[in-house]
């Protein structure tokens, strides 16, 4: 990729930063319009390989934006689009934690706090049930399977490795069965 | 926080190594290890703590667990502290999924590893909503607060409501109304034994002070 290439994939990914309200997901067709469609730096495979990869993988779903980058440009297009991406966000939210932290005891920071910490519960589970339906499908083998983790992590301290190991095996057995 | 006697990340190494670890066990998803990790396992963060940390970092822009990373970090080591546990969490699962995708071609279509994919797929749903659920016991003394919360998980999972859409429109209502409650309260007889009505109010969920 040439340096100007490199620079307009920053750019690109900079200006969606601040668009990328609960996650960066929501962005895909967007990010797909511009690096398949408009720039032809990828093809439609490649970037979806990116995202199911990063979905499979451990660590944070955003990394799909680094596989596009590397997909895209190698080292430095990873790199663009992941600098890209996080540091405006990045940059805001620290900022506003730090304008927070200031306001403690100000009654908007408490409002903040009593309003926000509901939608956040609504969010994660929100998040439990898009995962849930996307991967499950109407297979109701694999609804028990998330209905069980869920009930034995509520009940239990176990390490919630052995869990992911157990719906691995438990995925290969439903199949062969 | 001098006198606060919880525990708290000893370096900065050892807050990097930390969310490298809670990053890299995240399969489908990393905010279920972050709060076993942060809240369970180190203490670092009580259940209420963590879910405004969550709260605010949600209806920021950005990716939920990065930018509670981003908080985290900071709130014990400034700026070095954000980088370092924004880093942790990065850096690690970045060197595998280079490696996945090299790989990819290969196993892409292996039946074993698309049984294997689903089934910790499910499981990873069910860590996720085992979180809300953990969080939600957290706030229960506000239980008429989670009215929200179901708003959300309504608008989202089964209206399908963009994530943007969904807060523009429903923060500003929560915020809102918590501000209502909170005058309400001012207008009552201050602070009154601890009833029905203070309990849903604002200062409810976090009782213990940090300087």
């Amino acid at each position: 990729m040439s340096v100007e290439a490199l620079i307009d994939l920053l750019l690109h990914f900079a200006s969606l930063s601040l668009l990328a309200i609960g996650g960066a997901l929501g962005l895909a067709p967007e990010m797909r319009r511009y690096l398949v469609d408009e720039q032809q730096l990828m093809s439609g495979t490649a970037f979806t390989e990116a995202i199911v990869i990063a979905q499979a993988a451990p660590g944070p779903n955003i990394l799909f934006v680094t596989l596009l980058g590397w997909q895209a440009g190698g080292a430095w297009g990873a790199l663009a689009t992941t600098v890209g991406l996080l540091l405006p966000s990045s940059l805001l939210t620290w900022w506003g934690a730090r304008f927070k932290r200031q306001r403690e005891d100000a009654p908007w920071v408490a409002a903040v706090r009593t309003g926000l910490s509901p939608i956040a519960i609504g969010l994660t589970a929100a998040a439990g049930w898009v995962v849930s339906a996307g991967n499950n499908g109407s297979d109701g083998r694999l609804w028990a399977l998330g209905g069980a983790a869920l009930l034995i992590v509520l009940r239990s301290r176990i390490n919630m490795l052995w869990l992911i190991l157990a719906g691995a095996l438990a995925g290969i057995l439903l199949e062969a069965g | 926080m001098a006198s606060d006697p919880r525990p708290v990340p000893a370096s900065l190494t050892q807050l990097f190594l930390v969310f490298s670890g809670l990053a890299l066990r995240g399969f489908g998803g990393v905010l279920p290890w972050a709060q076993r990790v942060l809240v369970e396992e180190r203490q670092w963060l009580t259940r209420e703590e963590f879910l405004e940390t969550l709260a605010f970092g949600q209806l920021l822009p950005g990716p939920n667990v990065c930018n509670v990373a981003i908080m985290v970090g900071d709130r014990w080591f400034g700026w070095r502290g954000a980088v370092t546990a924004l880093s942790g969490m990065l850096a690690a699962p970045l060197a595998l999924v280079l490696i996945a995708i090299s790989l990819y071609g290969q196993v892409a279509d292996a039946p074993l590893l698309r049984h294997a994919l689903a089934g910790m797929g499910a499981v990873a749903g069910g860590l996720f909503m085992a979180t809300a659920v953990k969080l939600a016991l957290g706030a229960r003394r506000q239980w008429r607060w989670l009215g929200f919360g179901l708003l959300a998980f309504l608008g989202l999972a089964v209206f399908r409501i963009p994530m943007a859409a969904l807060m523009l429109g429903l923060a500003p209502v929560a915020i809102g109304a918590a501000v209502w409650a909170q005058r309400r309260q001012g207008t009552q007889s201050g602070q009154a034994a601890p009833s029905r009505t203070s309990s849903a109010q604002g200062q409810a969920p976090r009782d213990e002070d940090r300087s």
